[in-house]
């Protein structure tokens, strides 16, 4: 119960992108589109997990004025491993994903969630923190991206709802990102609320 | 278990074995997953290249060539050819001029140096704009560069009095590609001038 609860915490209560307004840079940086979105989303959420539960596993054994460095070096590790995984024994998913991998390195929400949560609490907790979120931060993304994508070239993934040519780039580019980034917060507040 | 407190030696001592720790780890992964993953990037450049040139029945992976277009900068060239008698070619070129990074490209070619066909192996282009040049450029109309013939000109976006439609918010990234093409083209150029 206890579980599931910590999980609706930092997906919902706590959402990363709508209520922290952590990791804006790949936030704002790859949600050009749905599909980006949600592979960014994933792809942080396992690193999230994984270094959730490292980071809680060693935190008696990492004095506080040097916890920052080690938990940077946990990270970029777990994203260096996977990045290294993924493509050898997975090269579909580094066909979509690679990119993007690197750019975990820097998304906040990882030191984020390490520093907050993971080092004060055991690390079952810590993994329904990953996983909540990650599933916060990943919804997030997606929506973000349908919403630029829809607006900006008229189609969701590979559903086109009207012509491209009516579309408005805007939502495409950067400042359109901060915009609708700017709508689905109010949204998001005012359903929350 | 009680927090280990920030004195000196504890902190000089947790960060060493942690970087050492991640260093091992990193290290291990790395040679572990060295052959797969060259095996991964070799298959993916014997597909991308069966799907830019005509047909082949040599090993053009086996017959590479690097071909030198200016001073320190080369490409590699892999000659196709049925029965011996040389067909084309893939030529696997890269550009320094994209928007983030490098951008490789495998490009095939006919013997009259006519653009047969693409295909971005590489490249870290902003998603959605600069990373759609994989189809862009054999779109409909003035965008496709199929077929065309860059010879010792070059190809051009339209914005530089140029024949070919560069992707709508993403001239750089298609300025780049035209250049990573156009170096191809010039190796090929200099590869049947050597070989004839």
């Amino acid at each position: 119960m206890k579980f599931l609860k910590t999980i609706y915490n930092s997906a919902v209560v706590e959402n990363p992108t709508f209520v922290l307004l952590l990791g804006m840079c790949p936030t704002l940086g790859t949600t050009s589109s749905a599909i980006n979105g949600l592979s960014m989303g994933l792809a942080t959420m396992l690193v999230l997990i994984c270094s959730n539960c490292v980071i809680s596993a060693i935190k008696n054994l990492v004095p506080d004025k040097v916890r920052i460095p080690v938990y940077i070096v946990v990270i970029a590790t777990f994203v260096t491993l996977l990045q290294l995984l993924i493509q050898a024994y997975a090269p579909a998913i580094d066909e979509s994903l690679g990119i993007f991998i690197p750019l975990i390195v820097v998304n906040c929400v990882l030191l984020g969630r390490a520093e907050a949560f993971a080092s004060r609490h055991n690390v079952v907790d810590s993994m329904a923190d990953g996983v909540g979120a990650g599933l916060g931060f990943t919804v997030a993304l997606t929506l973000l991206g349908a919403c630029r994508e829809f607006l900006g070239t008229g189609s969701i993934a590979t559903l086109q709802i009207f012509p491209e040519s009516w579309g408005a780039l805007l939502f495409v580019l950067a400042p359109g990102a901060f915009i609708m980034l700017g709508f689905l917060i109010a949204i998001y507040r005012s359903i929350k609320d | 278990m009680k927090k280990l407190s920030s004195t000196l030696p504890n902190m000089v001592i947790v960060l060493t074995l942690t970087t050492v720790l991640a260093g091992f780890l990193l290290g291990l992964v790395n040679s572990v997953t060295e052959a797969p993953r060259q095996k991964v990037a070799n298959d993916k450049r014997i597909s991308s290249l069966q799907s830019v040139v005509a047909e082949f029945n040599n090993e053009p992976l086996a017959e590479a060539v690097k071909i030198e277009i200016a001073e320190g900068d080369s490409v590699v060239v892999y000659p196709t050819r049925i029965d011996g008698a040389l067909t084309g070619a893939a030529i696997e070129s890269v550009t320094h001029e994209g928007f983030s990074g490098d951008i490789t490209l495998m490009v095939g070619f006919d013997l009259n140096g006519a653009l047969i066909g693409y295909e971005v192996t590489k490249h870290a282009e902003t998603p959605g704009l600069g990373s759609k040049m994989n189809e862009w450029f054999r779109g409909e109309g003035a965008r496709n560069v199929i077929g065309l013939t860059p010879g010792t000109e070059g190809l051009k976006v339209t914005k530089d009095k140029g024949q070919v439609d560069a992707i709508t918010a993403a001239t750089i990234s298609s300025r780049a590609f035209l250049d990573a093409i156009n170096r191809a083209a010039n190796a090929w150029n200099i590869y049947l001038t050597n070989n004839n």
